[in-house]
């Protein structure tokens, strides 16, 4: 397997979305190439980073007029 | 029906598990009238949903808007919530749309998010450098969070847009498909060049000091 096929396949390989034997051949060009090891390490990573991130608070103005707007749509409905 | 016994204040200190297992309670609530419910799920999300509509609008006020809006149309459409998916995953539904519809109007002329994109040769990685154990952990939570929004805004919305529903939202692959009305192999493709990209942006913030 060349380092290209790695890329091709990595979406797959990283949501372990692979059939076994190609999953094999992937396993065995990273157990060699480092390279390639970096990238799949370095992009699992990147997704752990964005998906662990915490929101940060909302703006206090922007809080506000999302309360004033809800408050408004809760009130017609609870009449 | 009443709603779960929640601390108002601290609506996004739960620890996820419980935010999962009791969603279907506060919805049920919601649908059934107790408008304390629906609030409490509008704390819980709130953040995230103007994270999301921040990221695809790149835009303050239209992200307020869309925020906004999604929350409404929800209350509005509860009834017609079925539950075959969770609650946040309906929620996020409307917020993307609400978000596009902003994008498109203020950018009309971007590439689409339905629009081929070539997946080609700049995919192969430059810059190959180890980032070590836990590159996040050099940078405070403020300044993390900012690096983040700012490399992701540097990639083009077709990419931007699918690696927020994919890996930020967690949203599967076919979710994601059906909320943008891509295609399966569609997403994957922008995904896989979303993931890279970003990958290589971030590099200059988590490499090693020192080769390794």
């Amino acid at each position: 397997m060349k380092c290209k096929e790695i890329i091709t396949e990595l979406a797959d390989y990283l949501d372990e979305d692979l059939d076994p034997l190609l999953r094999s051949s992937i396993e065995q060009h990273l157990a060699k190439c480092k390279d390639c090891r970096i990238v799949v390490d370095t992009c699992k990573k990147t997704i752990q980073i964005y998906c662990n991130s915490e929101p940060a608070p909302l703006p206090l103005d922007t809080r506000e007029r999302l309360r004033l707007a809800l408050e408004k749509r809760l009130r017609r409905a609870r009449v | 029906m009443s709603s779960p016994k929640l601390d108002p204040l601290q609506p996004h200190t739960l620890p996820s598990q419980v935010v999962k297992e009791d969603e279907p309670a506060l919805v049920a609530a919601a649908k059934a009238g107790d408008l304390t419910a629906f609030e409490t799920l509008v704390g819980r999300y709130e953040r995230k949903i103007f994270r999301l509509t921040q990221n695809i609008t790149q835009n303050k006020e239209d992200a307020e808007d869309a925020m906004q809006e999604a929350f409404l149309k929800a209350f509005e459409h509860l009834g017609e919530f079925q539950g075959n998916s969770r609650f946040y995953t309906w929620l996020v539904r409307i917020a993307v749309n609400q978000a596009l519809m902003k994008l498109r109007r203020r950018r009309p002329n971007h590439v689409s998010i339905d629009e081929e994109v070539d997946t080609g040769e700049d995919m192969i990685p430059r810059e190959i450098e180890d980032w070590g154990p836990s590159p996040e952990d050099r940078y405070e939570q403020t300044e993390l969070g900012e690096i983040l929004t700012n490399v992701i805004g540097e990639l083009d919305s077709s990419f931007r847009i699918v690696f927020q529903l994919r890996d930020i939202e967690e949203l599967s692959t076919e979710e994601t498909a059906e909320a943008l009305s891509l295609s399966v192999p569609a997403v994957k493709s922008r995904l896989l060049r979303a993931r890279l990209k970003l990958r290589q942006k971030l590099n200059r913030y988590f490499r090693r000091g020192e080769p390794s």
